[in-house]
């Protein structure tokens, strides 16, 4: 069987059980369709946050991002993962106690203010429509690498799955198709990764892999890649950052960005107990967790194997790394998986000294003793998942998983984001405000066509990309930390945080975060119109617009705070509301508040 | 009526106390251990490595999803203990 049909039956097989399930799952109420019933069980649902959560950035691009910048990297291995704690103990029992849809009615209803509830609505939207953008962009390029059909094609096909089983299905549908998203994705990870540990050090267990011996020098595996990158001018890969307060804002805005993303508290509201929401939490990070552990270990292996693939002489007992460099693989001798991926320009070549052999190295680095001008090989971050299984050399039906892998990443996190914009507008915007006599049919139906209105717009942006899609996804963290995460966990901690403090401080949170980024970025990401070079030297007190969002979310404390004392206090009955999804005692009874 | 609200603000306090003891955990073993305590731990190896790295790669992600587990059976006792449970 050719690779391509391998690689179609893989990705079919999934897409057919996820429309079986849509069928199945389908939603007859608006419970249904917005919080699938509440009846979810935590571990099913720790599942589902996990594919909700795991998106084509966490599944494709975040081991090459770890394999090219070492331990700088880990920034995303904590943030990403650290956000859960805050959601466990600041936010996830309280909202479920709560007891509504979604995230701007609870704002809106706690600090009884509608603008409040649109200002959450205008942030969520714009977080997770920049977010869904690289979701589909995903998809197009994992259909285009393994389907052979070009990207706007394999989007459009992914668009009609997504379209079929969450407007169908809603919450309902997404819930029990992210489970099998989930396990999909996670077989699709961890397969090639055992593999590959069992090559290089032994162990099928890539975690410890990563820290046991390399096996073919007897030394450390961490000790032998950093010999083999710095011998080619790169910095150790388990070297400190200098810049220790951009890495601690950094990993602080991810963490409180990941707690403040509506998609993920919108899973919460879906278990039947305040308990089962602190259980689905502690088991959706341990079902993150199996890939976030993975991850490093694939990180550091796929790049020493990369390395050893251009300089052979560097994978044995080296005496001599000068001399091992200097025996770099031809470009005429190539592997396939190079060739395959030359054909997407995410591999690129360009014989600088003309001598027709491959030399990868650090460009900034001088080796011009060695007849070296330049890096001659670029490797996208993006390819080293996709491509592990062609670099080591495994069986093409791993190939087919990948694909489906990858697939399911990023259309499972699609979904969950675009089920969090269908319900701000048919909750929040069309019976919160314009039309708050709408019938349950009818709103199930507004639901519905919001749905298919996001996914129609996902997809064309998905096709035409803005030019930004690198960025967004640090936009929508930034939102997400900067307004809504600390909104909400003040309605839940103060009782004297009132309308005007909270809606201060959610729009200084924005605006400040929103104007650092354009600053260094651009006004609204239009190219060359920045005010400053985006360089470390030129950022304040050497904080990146990445790592912005804690700032702001700094901001939004302290405004919401001293506009709020220096205000009346909130009324008797919002003080009780507080205090009511403090205890979870009568759970169920929260709805009628 | 007053012994139902004293025994709320128990409830609550007891709970902040918790949270806190957590987030001091959490904050630990991510900013602390993994990034600005790493150099102070730079004498302790671990597979190649100082305990810093094994901090920021995997040791933060397993002790989080500890912190989470512990807080959600330590809330579930609470609950009963202060007859605030569903």
């Amino acid at each position: 069987m050719s690779q391509f049909a391998i690689n179609v039956l893989f990705v079919g097989g999934s897409f057919a059980v996820y429309i079986g399930i849509a069928i199945w799952a389908k939603a007859g109420s608006t419970k249904d369709f917005y919080v699938a019933g509440g009846g979810v069980h935590p571990i099913t649902n720790g599942m589902a946050i996990g594919a909700d959560w795991m998106s084509a950035a966490s599944f494709i691009s975040m081991a090459g991002i770890i394999a090219s910048a070492g331990y700088g990297a880990s920034t995303f291995l904590m943030g990403w993962t650290g956000g859960y704690v805050l959601l466990a103990l600041l936010l996830a029992p309280y909202l479920r106690k709560f007891g509504k849809f979604t995230v701007p009615e609870f704002i809106g209803d706690r600090f009884y203010s509608r603008s409040a509830r649109m200002v959450a609505v205008v942030c969520l939207i714009i977080a997770s429509l920049t977010y869904v953008i690289g979701q589909m962009a995903g998809a197009g390029v994992a259909f285009s690498r393994f389907l052979e059909v070009d990207a706007t094609t394999g989007l459009i096909i992914a668009a009609i799955v997504v379209f079929f089983y969450s407007v169908l299905g809603g919450m309902k549908g997404i819930t029990y198709t992210q489970v099998a998203q989930y396990i999909v994705l996670i077989i699709a990870y961890t397969i090639p990764a055992v593999f590959i540990s069992l090559q290089l050090t032994d162990n099928p267990i890539p975690p410890l892999g990563l820290f046991s011996d390399h096996s073919v020098s007897g030394e450390p595996l961490l000790a032998k890649l950093n010999e083999v990158v710095t011998a080619l001018g790169f910095s150790e890969y388990t070297a400190m950052v200098d810049n220790k307060l951009n890495m601690v804002l950094f990993t602080l805005s991810l963490m409180i960005g990941t707690a403040g993303l509506p998609h993920v508290i919108m899973r919460f509201f879906t278990v039947p107990k305040v308990a089962d929401a602190r259980w689905s939490a502690g088991w959706a990070l341990v079902f993150i967790g199996l890939l976030y552990l993975t991850a490093p270990a694939v990180a550091s292996m796929a790049r020493l194997n990369l390395v050893t693939t251009i300089y052979p002489d560097m994978a044995g007992q080296v005496e001599n790394y000068e001399d091992a460099a200097a025996n770099p693989i031809a470009y005429a001798d190539r592997p396939d998986w190079i060739r395959t991926w030359e054909e997407t320009g995410l591999i690129t070549f360009d014989d600088k000294n003309n001598d027709g052999n491959i030399q990868l190295y650090n460009g900034a680095a001088d080796f011009s003793d060695r007849g070296w001008q330049g890096n001659e090989l670029e490797v996208s971050n993006d390819i080293l998942v996709l491509a592990n299984p062609e670099i080591a050399n495994l069986p093409g039906w791993v190939v087919g998983l990948i694909a489906a892998g990858g697939l399911a990443a990023a259309l499972s996190t699609a979904a969950g984001l675009l089920l969090a914009i269908s319900s701000a507008i048919s909750h929040d915007l069309i019976k919160g405000a314009i039309n708050p006599r709408i019938t349950e049919r009818g709103e199930l139906r507004a639901a519905r066509i919001s749905m298919s209105v996001a996914i129609v717009v996902a997809t064309y942006l998905g096709v035409n990309p803005p030019g930004f899609a690198a960025q967004v996804v640090a936009l929508a963290f930034g939102i997400a930390a900067a307004s809504l995460f600390p909104a909400l966990m003040m309605g839940i901690f103060s009782k004297r945080i009132n309308n005007k403090g909270a809606i201060a401080g959610m729009l200084s949170g924005l605006i400040f975060t929103l104007v650092y980024i354009f600053v260094y970025k651009g006004w609204f990401f239009i190219p060359d119109t920045n005010n400053l070079p985006d360089t470390e030297a030129n950022w304040v007190m050497g904080i990146s617009p990445l790592s912005i969002g804690s700032v702001g979310a700094i901001l939004n404390f302290a405004v919401a705070y001293m506009v709020s004392s220096v205000t009346e206090e909130p009324p008797q009955e919002i003080q009780d509301l507080v205090e009511s999804v403090r205890y979870p005692k009568g759970a169920g009874a929260a709805i009628d508040h | 009526m007053a012994d139902d609200k004293s025994n709320a603000a128990a409830y609550w306090k007891a709970n902040l106390r918790l949270i806190t003891g957590c987030l001091i955990v959490w904050a630990l073993a991510s900013y602390g251990c993994a990034i600005l305590l790493r150099p102070l731990l730079a004498g302790i190896s671990i597979g190649g490595t100082d305990l810093g790295f094994w901090f920021a790669q995997q040791g933060s992600i397993l002790i989080f999803i500890g912190l989470i587990f512990f807080y959600a059976w330590k809330m579930n006792r609470l609950d009963k203990q202060f007859g605030l449970g569903e």
